[in-house]
């Protein structure tokens, strides 16, 4: 076995109240991949921000290539070879694609930036990636992967030997993810060295060469990834043995429709959308990224606008011009992006879940500080929610606590349609197991659900319905009898020719 | 793994502590700081001030500013004094001048509600035109002969001056405005991120336009206050007023990114800096000087709480703002990282 190119020893981390890491161990070796598993909440992306100098280790040590080193900022990381391709990419949109390749470390000639020099490099990196964008193009212009490949490259060029990936493909569509892996594989052939952080088990079994597992601040396992099975990964991230594949789906008495609409349309965005949801059904909304799916419930809910179409709440039509007029009509959305549309950093957990319901805790000219707590308290013991207590930031809350957080908001205002967009993405299995029991529960007491998954097993595991979207239009409506992977995909890359 | 440590929490309570401090050492450098006469004194001269804060702390927390709080206080004074002098009616020249401070407020809130521009350039623009509008009235002369009109500033009800009275009112409304309505639940939740709120069902627009319209009464407010207490209708006053306005609830806490702020921090915050202004003066310190040891704070209050927030998430030493933080912070919760040390480079 050839001696590891990062190794880290002992390292402990001490916040506020938690011991976030215990005496992590781990070794990664040249010209490997190397993933790394755990809730969300289990220590990964500490550990990750003291491998990148983000945060000072307690004790411990990390050794790069032998040598002790002491990693004091990012700066220092990118110094000893260590870069960090982030889950949330951060870029500046108006920078442009050179700048952006020398950023934080521009080469200077006569006290001057050396932009002839950066621009021939640009050149030259696109030409060998075989990328046929233009040096000047602005960064704002370029998708989220064609951005993620710019910054491996850029790395890569600053003589990066480890590269630390965080969910890298939690925000791309699916064929990108190929490139991206066969990346990754190049990257691993020349020597380099991946740190993979994934939920994703298929991803993490296509690619890596070791796991470690990482539960509660501690290295729980690190084996070679041909010496495991998905589920003993599982098993051991969650400390007990948990099947992922069955979902709590229960047969519930689907009722009569409660949302019905039809031929929305939004110009470039979406056609003729027809969709109806009974109460007590839960409804998948299928589809690639970018064919819609997310405009079509944005729309529904008026945060976009319509131009055409019907909404039918209770078989009455309604007009829905704002969230606010949603929530009226007893319509709640939960939205893809937690951060930006849906949690207030800075309110705690209880300001947060009563957002939606002000007029349900402040009545008669008064907060009704007891009635809140006890509303909230209710349903954070319900759901679980991990926090010392509902007066906690929730900005301190880890992913999947932040979502329960967000699905008890819609719980208090209490909406006969639910619309879930992506509501386990970057969520742990645990805390993903725990929201599909919520949302059977909310089906059982004749809620109708909408939800938007770009995870198949998921959609049917859990729906009693299909709807499938291609490039903004409908292509199918499935039936559970008619669920596989196959159809849906099928469907979901059907380019309907327009008459 | 999440322990239910309690800390005793010191940063919450900081600003009232440096309150105290400030007070405890301004009475042992000058004997005649803990008279009655001075610290109503005091109380009197950060009336206006602090009044003209909770406008801005309103505006703040709401994501916005206004930087036209000190020219719309002159004209809407100046204004209120022209009425008075014509009726001879303080209600009627109150009214006045809380319209004038609502008039000019809401054309701003127009402009950055409904039309979605920058409170700090819209608000730059209403300074110039406020400021602009009340010269053009008064063509530059001040408003003398106010008979009754000084009531307000220089009067007493009993022992208490009047304008420290209406600070008191003022704080108390504005205190139940913030923590016991809807609309200032939603004023923290626009300024904290305005997309959630909006998706929470928050009427945002509406929000900022309220936001507004309290900051304009509270301008007119002001106004009355300090014309009636210089005993003049001084078109060129309040110059500067708005960055002193803006100081106090700074000082106070509240965050410069929206979302985070409280009634009595900002009161602390104006206490403090009307304080330190005034053991100054007593202790004999020039006005230039004062400026400085003013500006100093300034920066010194906002490096603090930065540096505060950023050594939650680095370090171990318990400075949180909330009970018991525990959960170590990731995504959103981090601090940035030092200059430079962006994640994605």
């Amino acid at each position: 076995m050839s001696a590891p190119l990062l190794s880290v020893t002992g390292v402990s981390k001490s916040f506020p109240g938690v011991k976030a890491l215990d005496d992590v161990s781990f070794d990664v070796r040249p010209g490997t991949v190397h993933a790394l598993c755990g809730e969300n909440g289990a220590g990964k992306s500490t550990l990750m921000k003291i491998i990148n100098g983000i945060y000072q280790p307690d004790t411990g040590t990390i050794r790069v290539r032998g040598d002790e080193v002491r990693i004091k900022n990012p700066i220092d990381a990118r110094a000893h070879g260590i870069a960090m391709i982030s889950q949330e990419l951060n870029y500046i949109p108006d920078m442009s694609i050179a700048e952006s390749f020398f950023l934080g470390r521009l080469p200077m000639k006569a006290g001057r930036v050396d932009w002839r020099f950066i621009r021939r490099e640009a050149r030259r990196l696109l030409a060998e990636e075989g990328l046929g964008f233009s040096i000047n193009r602005r960064l704002g212009t370029l998708t989220v992967s064609e951005i993620q490949t710019l910054e491996i490259v850029r790395a890569v060029y600053h003589s990066a030997d480890v590269l630390i990936m965080d969910e890298p493909t939690s925000a791309i569509a699916h064929k990108e993810v190929e490139s991206l892996f066969a990346k990754i594989r190049d990257l691993r052939a020349q020597g380099k060295s991946i740190i993979y952080i994934s939920h994703k088990m298929d991803e993490v079994f296509e690619l890596a060469d070791d796991i470690s597992v990482l539960r509660d601040g501690t290295v729980v396992s690190t084996q070679p990834a041909s010496d495991v099975t998905p589920a003993q990964v599982i098993a051991q991230m969650v400390g007990r043995d948990l099947d992922h594949q069955s979902y709590p789906k229960e047969r519930i008495e689907i009722g009569d429709t409660v949302f019905k609409a039809t031929g929305l349309s939004a110009e470039h965005m979406f056609e003729d959308i027809d969709l109806e949801i009974k109460a007590g059904e839960i409804v998948g909304l299928a589809g690639l990224i970018g064919a819609g799916r997310s405009e079509v419930v944005r729309a529904i809910f008026g945060l976009d606008k319509l131009d055409r179409g019907q909404i039918e709440i209770e078989n009455v039509p309604v007009r829905i011009p704002h969230p606010k007029a949603a929530i009226a009509h007893g319509v709640a959305m939960l939205s893809e992006d937690r951060r930006l549309v849906g949690i207030v950093p800075e309110l705690s957990i209880k300001k947060n879940a009563t957002l939606a319901s002000l007029k349900k805790v402040i009545r008669g000219g008064f907060a009704r500080k007891r009635e809140e707590e006890r509303l909230v308290s209710d349903y954070f013991a319900k759901m679980n929610v991990k926090a010392p207590s509902t007066e906690t930031r929730i900005a301190n809350l880890s992913g999947g606590n932040q979502q329960k957080v967000l699905l008890a908001r819609w719980l208090i205002a209490d909406p006969k349609v639910m619309l879930l967009d992506e509501p386990t993405r970057g969520i742990d299995v645990g805390a993903k197991f725990e929201i599909y029991k919520i949302m059977t529960q909310l089906a059982r007491q004749g809620r109708g659900i909408l939800m938007i998954s770009s995870e198949l097993p998921e959609l049917i595991g859990m729906c009693d319905r299909i709807y499938v979207m291609s490039a903004g239009r409908l292509t199918a409506e499935l039936t559970r009898d008619q669920f596989s992977q196959e159809t849906i995909l099928k469907y979901a890359m059907n380019e309907i020719e327009v008459a | 793994m999440l322990s239910q440590l309690k800390r005793i929490d010191v940063s919450r309570y900081s600003i009232y502590v440096i309150l105290l401090v400030v007070v405890v050492a301004a009475s042992l450098l000058s004997e005649n700081f803990l008279s009655s006469d001075n610290i109503f004194n005091v109380l009197r001269q950060v009336a206006v001030i602090t009044i003209l804060a909770y406008g801005a702390m309103t505006l703040i927390i709401g994501g916005m500013i206004d930087l036209s709080a000190g020219a719309v206080m002159a004209f809407s004074g100046v204004v209120s004094v022209m009425v008075y002098k014509s009726t001879s009616n303080m209600l009627i020249a109150v009214l006045a001048a809380v319209l004038v401070g609502v008039a000019c407020n809401l054309v701003s809130a127009f402009l950055v509600a409904s039309l979605r521009t920058p409170a700090f350039i819209v608000t730059l623009g209403m300074m110039l035109i406020a400021r602009g509008a009340v010269l053009e009235l008064t063509q530059g002369q001040n408003v003398l002969q106010l008979g009754d009109f000084v009531l307000i500033g220089q009067g007493n009800l009993g022992w208490l001056p009047i304008p420290v009275l209406i600070l008191i009112v003022v704080t108390l409304v504005i205190w139940y405005l913030m923590n016991q309505t809807r609309y200032g639940r939603s004023v923290y939740a626009v300024g904290g991120n305005e997309e959630a709120a909006r998706a929470a069902g928050i009427p945002v627009e509406r929000v900022k336009y309220q936001a507004f319209l309290v900051n304009g009464v509270l301008v007119g407010i002001a106004g009355v206050i300090f014309m009636s207490r210089v005993n003049a209708g001084l078109p060129n006053a309040g110059v500067g007023y708005e960055l002193q306005a803006i100081t106090a609830p700074i000082i106070g806490g509240t965050s410069f990114s929206g979302g985070v702020g409280t009634v009595f921090g900002t009161l602390a915050g104006a206490l403090i800096v009307g304080v330190l202004g005034n053991i100054m003066n007593l202790i004999g310190i020039g006005s230039y000087v004062q400026q400085i040891v003013m500006g100093a704070i300034i920066v010194v209050a906002v490096a603090y709480d930065v540096f505060s927030k950023r050594g939650k998430a680095k370090t171990t030493i318990l400075k949180s703002d909330a009970k018991g933080e525990t959960v170590p912070p990731s995504g959103g919760a981090t601090a940035a990282p030092p200059g430079g040390a962006r994640t994605a480079s």
